[in-house]
């Protein structure tokens, strides 16, 4: 398999203040990736560097073996956080769609028939054809995020980058969000994905990318959830349990204690067992 | 009384400046609806006030200077609006802050210039509300001119205006410039508030850029059918507006804005009656303006 993303030496930002330092790593056509870390660890940096809309100030970004040269010239899809969305701004699910071809779609201001065509197949894929007409505020959570993959899939991309695609919806909502992508990414589409749920998100993940401004790791959830490297990443305590098979993060150190029977604190470096 | 009716709209065209306050009114206030679709979704409402008033400041100046009004008033009017851009972009300061202190600092340097020659006084009085007999032919070809370019930039910038307007963070991902189509907007804004200017009155253009755009997104929620609708109800107010003040003797500008806000209390009055009186479907339209509460059964809303 070939890499589909590659950073090398990358250090990336605002204003001449990097958000990302020195970041090297390969992601390979067709992964599953979440990206995880801090708030303010460079997560959405890392999304937007490879979009090309952050200056890289150091090193070289190659989306598919290309040179990230400016913002809209990655061949990928974005789906940008749901809490920016403004869910008052009058405008129906189809016209959002279609603004995947924004600037592929000649210069009228109508759709040419080949693009509305194309909407309503992706529509149609992801469920949410009967839905065209309305206002996107008049769907579900888990119909809005479809609504902002369906553009981000008008690109016709082999790239899906998502930003939070799970933060602030109900559980049924992100299994149906993640069930989705897990069926994207099977027809052989790349799917990133930023993420604050070490468990109910990032533990179901084939690969994880743990970030703190640098790269701390990447690796499966077996190799990054341990103590040393989630600690690295969080700058805090972070206790591992494995639980039926999978490890699972003890985020609240006292809930770590509990799950321990109150047993003394033995530090962070070890992975616990519970049955 | 069908005699009566007719005389009521053709006595007024005997006179030429009727004829030209009609058509500039009926075109500025169509090109403010639509361009006020963008003022209002893009939360720049106060931009369009204070955009009015710095362009007050550039027209003292020609009109002192003897230059043309439109040049120097443009000019003027592009420069504050490239400043104000610049300004908020520096975080330090709000962006309602930097724009009260460029546009009144250009409001003021206008009326300090007033303030030392008192003849020009009754002019601009016009200029802060309107007149009708302002209108000469020159100013009917300029603004019909001006419609036409707006247009035919709406036309063919509509995709890359739409998503700038609706999702600027994320529209630069797709390969939309939106460096370059902000400062086409900056000029498709200072180019709609001088036209308007002698029409509509300095004080007052702010309201017939977002009255319509408010009153459209009453009536539906897709963005083109706004677009339409916004444009067809400025022009609308505009044109009775002018009747109106003709026969009422009340200044153009206030008439067409008082005309608006009418339309917009029968409007709103008919959504809120809506929501409460079992009158057919509703579509949560107006509860998505008003709040949720009252939305049908039949959307599953967030």
């Amino acid at each position: 398999m070939s890499a589909i993303v590659t950073l090398r030496n990358v250090s990336a930002g605002y204003d001449g203040r990097p958000a990302l330092e020195d970041v090297t790593l390969e992601i390979e056509q067709g992964q599953f990736v979440g990206v995880l870390g801090p708030s303010g660890s460079g997560k959405t940096t890392l999304l937007r560097t490879l979009l090309g809309t952050v200056p890289v100030q150091r090193g070289e970004v190659l989306i598919d073996g290309r040179r990230v040269s400016g913002a809209g010239r990655t061949p990928a899809g974005y789906v940008p956080q749901l809490q920016t969305v403004d869910w008052n701004f009058p405008i129906t699910v189809e016209e959002v769609v279609l603004l995947g071809r924004a600037m592929n779609s000649g210069v009228l201001p109508w759709p040419r028939r080949e693009d509305r065509e194309r909407m309503y197949g992706v529509l149609e894929r992801l469920g949410i054809a009967a839905y065209a007409k309305r206002h996107i505020r008049a769907l579900s959570g888990g119909q809005q995020q479809r609504v902002f993959l369906a553009r981000a899939l008008m690109r016709d991309s082999k790239l899906l980058l998502l930003d939070e695609p799970t933060t602030g919806v109900d559980i049924a909502t992100r299994d149906d969000v993640l069930h989705l992508l897990g069926e994207l990414n099977r027809d052989g589409v790349t799917i990133i994905i930023t993420t604050h749920e070490l468990n109910a998100v990032a533990a179901h993940l084939p690969s994880i990318i743990c970030l703190n401004r640098r790269l701390i790791a990447h690796g499966s959830p077996e190799d990054v959830f341990t103590p040393a490297i989630l600690g690295r990443t969080y700058n805090a305590s972070m206790h591992v349990v494995e639980h039926d098979g999978m490890r699972l993060v003890a985020e609240n150190p006292h809930l770590s204690q509990a799950l321990r029977g109150n047993g003394p604190d033995h530090g962070a470096h070890h992975v616990e067992h519970v049955h | 009384m069908e005699r009566t009716t007719l005389s009521t709209f053709t006595d007024p065209l005997s006179y030429q400046f009727m004829q030209h306050a009609l058509v500039a009114a009926t075109l500025v206030g169509g090109l403010c609806g639509m361009i006020g679709v963008y003022v209002v979704l893009r939360r720049m409402s106060y931009i369009g006030h204070g955009m009015s008033h710095a362009v007050f400041g550039g027209a003292v100046v020609g009109y002192v200077l003897g230059w043309n009004f439109y040049l120097v008033a443009g000019g003027w009017g592009f420069i504050s609006a490239l400043l104000i851009n610049q300004v908020t972009r520096r975080r330090q300061i709000g962006a309602d802050a930097a724009i009260g202190i460029i546009t009144t600092a250009s409001f003021a340097f206008g009326v300090a210039l007033i303030s030392r020659g008192k003849h020009f006084t009754r002019n601009f009085d016009a200029a802060l509300f309107g007149n009708l007999l302002g209108i000469s032919r020159q100013d009917l070809y300029l603004i019909a001119a001006t419609c036409l370019v707006m247009l035919v930039v709406v036309f063919f910038l509509y995709k890359q205006l739409l998503f700038v307007t609706f999702d600027p963070e994320v529209a630069p991902t797709y390969g939309v410039p939106t460096g370059p189509i902000d400062v086409v907007f900056a000029l498709i804004l200072a180019a709609t508030i001088i036209v308007s200017i002698k029409i509509m009155g300095v004080t007052l253009i702010a309201a017939s850029l977002v009255i319509p755009p408010v009153i459209a997104r009453l009536l539906t929620s897709s963005f083109w059918k706004i677009l339409i609708l916004s444009t067809v109800l400025g022009a609308v107010t505009g044109f009775a507006g002018i009747y109106i003040s003709y026969y009422q003797n009340v200044a153009s500008g206030a008439t067409i804005v008082l005309l608006a806000a009418a339309m917009f209390v029968v409007v709103m009055m008919g959504t809120v009656l809506r929501q409460y009186l079992p009158l057919g479907r509703v579509d949560g339209r107006a509860s998505e303006v008003i709040g949720t509460a009252a939305l049908p059964p039949d959307l599953d809303v967030h």
